[in-house]
């Protein structure tokens, strides 16, 4: 029994380098995918202090406005354009009609006003596109399709060209909004509505024109999430589910930290690979479901706050 | 008019701190009591009693579970499914193992286990806070229905993987299976969320209560003030959990009938925490209204395209229903984000000093 | 507690007195005879993916006897759906909606909403159909008089493919040595081969390999297919639902897993293969009706419903997998209802008639020719012991565009099935103490 759990599995991971490296590769894609989702969550946690439970579906919404469009005839970088335009307009009503009554309400209060917009979203959704599940349109938006296979190891590492794309393009997500954090009046300003609302508001920052931002921000990630979700499988509301594995990836990383969130997404991502791969047979497998929630557990227990969080201070 | 309490003098401390301080609502409580163990199964009919009222009740204990936790005591969770599979799987274990106890003893003591699973997941509470605590709940969530699917001997290797209820009696009626009627089934509902809402209503207005308040409000000013967290937050957990947990065996064998793993998933934790936050944190009336709102609003809400003599397909309906849903809980928030029992609060204080606006 | 519950029983009074608007017996608006026949569906939630083909078959098969025939036997035929989205609450609020309305039979399409619904059967005199999924075990029609899966369990698949298999090495005993991986969704469905499969393993020296997907991570398969690289199974066989399938099937392209050793129980449906691109040539998965609309009943179901515009199926998804399916399930449905106004001589039926005309059921070659079936399925006989048929299915590939049949009908191992089936039903009674014999008297000879 000892054995089979400290020893065996690493007597397999060099037995088979090749299947390790795969299943790194593996566990880190699926980590920028889990990174991706926990991207959107992170930003309008940041910024609102919302806590957003739609996010899950705004990933599935974003990609099914994409290919339901598609399907009706509109070309697919006309539908991508619209797509964005769509989520625009979802973040404006989402900051008229929600956020603006609900302005310095408790955070539970403003978390459960999300789960009224998955509700709507929802409905929504299906009532536009209908609730059979479409094909990504992969190729029309010039993705590749097909796999890389790199000898090395004494074996074979297939490497899906749409990985690879999902990697580069959620780098230059990120980069992109690191310089817009950094570097424009705007990302100044997000970052001192973070720091205090009263502050922000008192500066001369309006406070709901950077929800817009916001929540479109979260609505353009949403959209490449949905988009390198929807090539992996297929675009349905099943997503939602998926969407779920973003918390403890937030958990880990901090809810206020962008580096957080991606490293938080590839350690999950690793992390449950592997133990799934390695372990979980040991027990009859499918313990990806919970793997990743007691790997955030056991660092939560170390850093409350997070890897990356903002140290928690308390003052009576 | 009806609802003033002039003249009534309270003469002691005790009946100026009674949990119906007004006549009024000591009779209101009565006629309610009495409109649902008496005018309810005789009039309620079977849809009624077994499609609305028995999931009502059955959801507002749960809902009164973790409100007991999250809206008393401050701690977030996310795994009151899995808590309430506890309980299922327990009852189920105990009255395959133990048939000639009565069915009503092993509902009770089901909860037990639920309440000793939730205190080893309610452990991290110490260190962990707010929504970073919700993933140690998730964590029990996933687990323990992974746990449900993957050991055998919790459903006694039926080859469906699902547990069903067998028949057990009550004073020689059936109560469980399906000759059980409605009203038995109901009645029986009934009185264990009635006992355990009095009971909660009893702890919490109490030293416990008031103990999970002050550690809810403030955990570091309630420990200087001489309350141990530890005990504290694992008893919050402890009884909420027992709630949960005789709510899930409620929902198996007098409501369902027979469950698979899947019943207990991530969406039923979820619409529970949602019932609990509409109806009002802290508070025990809010996880009546939450239930109500929560569950009863789509199914009133399907049955009004037919009123409305709109023939729209079940799909639409559904849809709206989804979309309808999702703007009332939003517009509900706005208007009084505390919650229906604020509301219901206002109403009163309202009525008390009517006409005068205040 | 004060008032809460004085507000919470006029909601409930309310919501009680807007269904009873609903409830009460169904009668046609002309006031001449009508059967009621709900559907379970589910066009929503996770599963809709399956959910809509299905629910589209069923009603567009019954639209058309109402369009063409004016229902059933003279009778009407009264359809109304109930959306369940696979969910096992809503599936039990719709059977407590339907349930006093005089219901000719239900059917729950959710192994979920089932397996509840078995017990009350025989009590609320309401036949359960539950086709080719729910409790195997309920083939059996001496312990389960009122429910009824025809014309296959998932263990008489589970022989059909390991036969297959077989056949395609040359030989049951080639199968020794041999190693057969497993993909199923981690739920009562996926897991109830198991235990046969196992025995299968130890009976013909195959090595087994489980692959089970939880429903959470049914879009997240890649450590499953990572373990399939690993292991090298000779043939993968899948029992999914869902989003599971189309993404096995995906990710066993993306692996270069042979395709044509990739064999399904009857499941999947031509979108779940297309959506893998070129790839997914050669996928093969049971069945045992036709697909396409080359059929007199698909071309009856063209003319009659969907092109007046009364389907809601989209342009071209008419005669695919599951939507056949949906209108073999219907045509079950029709036949139950007929044969019961044989023997009765009643033009609306109960649901004690039609149970006893779903036992009734008898599928000869001339029969499916008159129902516009001919090639479309096999022969199909019920009886009082056997609600099932345990049928022969075929194997069907996917060539890209299309499921191609391949060979001819396979027959169920009975040897084995049937043992295990017995086992299972007995199980099932010991375990339900008091469970009744059946009192049901019987039709047929």
């Amino acid at each position: 029994m000892l054995y089979n759990i400290f020893i065996d599995p690493f007597v397999q991971m060099a037995g088979a380098p090749d299947l390790l490296v795969q299943a790194l590769w593996d566990g880190l894609v699926s980590g920028v995918l889990y990174a991706l989702i926990a991207l959107g969550f992170v930003l309008i946690f940041k910024a609102s202090g919302v806590f957003n439970f739609a996010q899950g579906i705004m990933v599935v919404f974003a990609a099914l406005t994409l290919v339901g469009l598609y399907e009706k005839g509109v070309p697919a970088w006309v539908a991508l354009a619209l797509t964005l335009v769509v989520m625009f307009l979802l973040a404006v009503a989402v900051e008229r009609v929600v956020l603006r009554p609900l302005v310095n309400q408790p955070d539970i209060i403003l978390f459960m006003a999300t789960f009224g917009l998955t509700y709507f979203l929802i409905g929504f959704g299906e009532l536009v596109f209908g609730g059979n599940p479409k094909a990504m349109i992969t190729e029309q938006l010039g993705l590749p399709r097909g796999v890389i296979d790199v000898e090395m190891l004494g074996g074979r590492v297939s490497l899906q060209k749409i990985d690879i794309a999902a990697a580069i393009i959620a780098s230059i997500m990120v980069a992109a909004l690191a310089v817009f954090f950094q570097k424009t009046r705007i990302g100044r300003a997000l970052r001192a509505v973070a720091d205090s609302h009263k502050a922000a508001l008192s500066v001369g920052i309006s406070l709901n024109q950077i929800w817009v931002i916001v929540w479109f921000t979260a609505g353009v990630v949403a959209l490449a999430a949905g988009i390198m979700w929807g090539a992996r499988s297929e675009v349905s509301f099943a997503l939602e589910i998926v969407a779920l594995k973003a918390l403890p990836v937030l958990v880990l990383g901090g809810f206020t930290s962008v580096p957080g969130a991606i490293v938080g997404g590839l350690i999950i991502g690793v992390g449950e690979k592997l133990g799934e791969f390695y372990w979980g047979p040991l027990v009859g497998g499918g313990i990806e479901t919970w793997l990743a929630y007691f790997i955030a557990l056991a660092f939560l227990l170390f850093r409350p706050q997070g890897l990356f969080g903002e140290k928690i201070i308390e003052r009576i | 008019m009806l609802y003033r309490e002039t003249g009534q003098f309270k003469t002691s401390y005790k009946a100026d701190m009674a949990v119906f301080p007004i006549r009024q609502d000591r009779i209101g409580l009565a006629i309610i009591l009495l409109l649902a163990f008496v005018a309810m199964p005789l009039f309620g009919g079977g849809f009624l009693l077994s499609a609305v009222m028995i999931p009502l009740l059955v959801f507002a204990l749960a809902a009164l579970g973790l409100n007991l936790l999250t809206g008393y005591t401050g701690q977030l969770s996310l795994g009151t499914a899995g808590f309430m599979g506890v309980g299922a799987y327990a009852c189920y274990k105990l009255t395959t193992f133990f048939p000639e106890v009565n069915l009503i003893v092993w509902i009770l003591a089901s909860g037990f286990f639920s309440a000793a699973v939730g205190v080893v997941f309610g452990l991290p509470s110490l260190r962990i806070k707010g929504f970073y605590l919700a993933v140690a709940t998730l964590a029990a969530q996933f687990f323990l229905q992974w746990c449900f699917i993957r050991i055998p001997w919790l459903y006694n290797n039926n080859v469906s993987g699902a547990i069903e209820a067998p028949v057990r009696t009550l004073f020689g009626m059936p109560i469980t299976g399906p000759h059980a009627t409605p009203e038995l089934r109901y009645l029986v509902v009934l009185s264990i969320v009635a006992l355990l809402t009095w009971i909660a209503s009893n702890l919490v207005h109490g030293r416990i209560g008031r103990s999970w308040m002050a550690v809810r409000d403030m955990d570091i000013a309630a420990e200087l003030m001489g309350i141990r967290l530890l005990p504290t937050k694992l008893l919050a957990f402890a009884v909420s959990s027992f709630y949960c947990g005789v709510a899930g065996a409620l929902m198996v064998f007098l409501w369902y009938g027979s469950a698979e793993p899947e019943v207990f998933s991530i969406s039923q934790s979820f619409l529970i925490l949602f019932m609990v936050i509409i109806g009002g944190l802290g508070s025990l009336i809010g996880s009546f209204l939450g239930a109500a709102l929560i569950y009863g609003l789509p199914i009133v809400l399907k049955s009004l395209f037919p009123m409305l003599g709109l023939s729209v397909g079940a799909a639409t309906v559904e849809h709206i229903t989804f979309m309808v849903v999702g703007a009332m809980i939003i517009g509900f928030l706005i208007v009084e984000p505390h919650g229906l029992a604020s509301i219901w609060r206002t109403i009163k204080q309202k009525l008390r000093v009517w006409p005068f606006p205040y | 507690m004060g008032y809460m519950s004085k507000v919470l029983l006029s909601a409930a009074s309310g919501a009680a007195m807007l269904l009873g608007g609903q409830l009460g017996p169904v009668q046609a608006q002309d006031g001449k005879d009508a059967n009621f026949v709900p559907l379970f569906t589910y066009r929503t939630g996770p599963f809709s993916g399956s959910g809509i083909p299905i629910a589209n078959g069923m009603r567009d098969y019954l639209e058309m006897l109402n369009q063409r025939d004016g229902g059933v036997g003279g009778a009407k035929i009264v359809i109304e759906e109930c959306e369940t989205g696979y969910d096992t609450k809503k599936g039990l609020e719709c059977y407590e909606a339907v349930k006093g309305r005089n219901p000719v039979m239900v059917n729950p399409w959710s192994t979920g909403i089932t397996l509840p619904l078995i017990p009350r059967a025989a009590v609320d005199k309401i036949p359960v159909l539950s086709m080719a999924y729910g409790l195997s075990a309920s083939a059996d029609g001496q312990t389960f008089p009122w429910i009824f899966n025809p014309p296959n369990t998932y263990w008489d698949g589970l022989s059909v493919i390991v036969k297959h298999i077989a056949d395609e090495l040359g030989g049951l005993d080639k199968l020794k040595g041999k190693k057969i991986g497993y993909i199923y969704l981690d739920a009562g469905f996926g897991k109830e081969p198991i235990p046969m499969f196992e025995q299968f393993a130890k009976d013909l020296g195959f090595e087994l390999k489980l692959y089970p997907v939880a429903a959470t991570d049914m879009q997240n398969q890649s450590s499953q297919w990572l373990g399939v690289r690993r292991d090298k199974p000779d043939y993968m066989v899948m029992y999914g639902w869902g989003a599971l399938n189309p993404t096995a099937i995906k990710e066993a392209t993306r692996i270069n897993y042979p395709m044509n050793r990739f064999i399904s129980i009857w499941w999947p449906s031509e979108d779940d293969a297309r959506s893998a691109g070129a790839g997914a040539k050669g996928f093969r998965e049971l069945n045992w009706h036709g697909v396409g609309t080359d059929f007199p009943v698909l071309k009856d179901i063209q003319k009659h419903v969907v092109d007046k515009g009364l389907s809601k199926v989209a342009k071209g998804k008419e005669g695919e997998v599951l939507y056949n399916r949906g209108v073999y399930n219907s045509m079950l449905i029709a036949e139950g209802i007929r044969n019961a106004q044989k023997l009765t001589g009643k033009k609306a039926v109960t649901g004690e008639d039609v149970r006893r005309g779903l036992e009734a059921i008898n599928l000869t070659p001339e029969r499916l020719k008159e129902l516009g079936m001919e090639g479309f399925t096999d022969p199909l006989k019920l009886g009082c012991a056997d609600h099932n048929g345990h049928g022969a299915a075929f194997v069907q590939e996917w060539d890209g565009e299309k499921y191609v049949k391949i060979g001819g009908p396979i027959k169920p191992m009975e040897d084995k099935v049937g043992p295990v089936a017995a086992a299972a039903a007995k199980d099932y009674v010991e375990k339900n103490a008091g469970w009744p014999k059946r009192s049901e008297a019987c039709d047929s000879k």
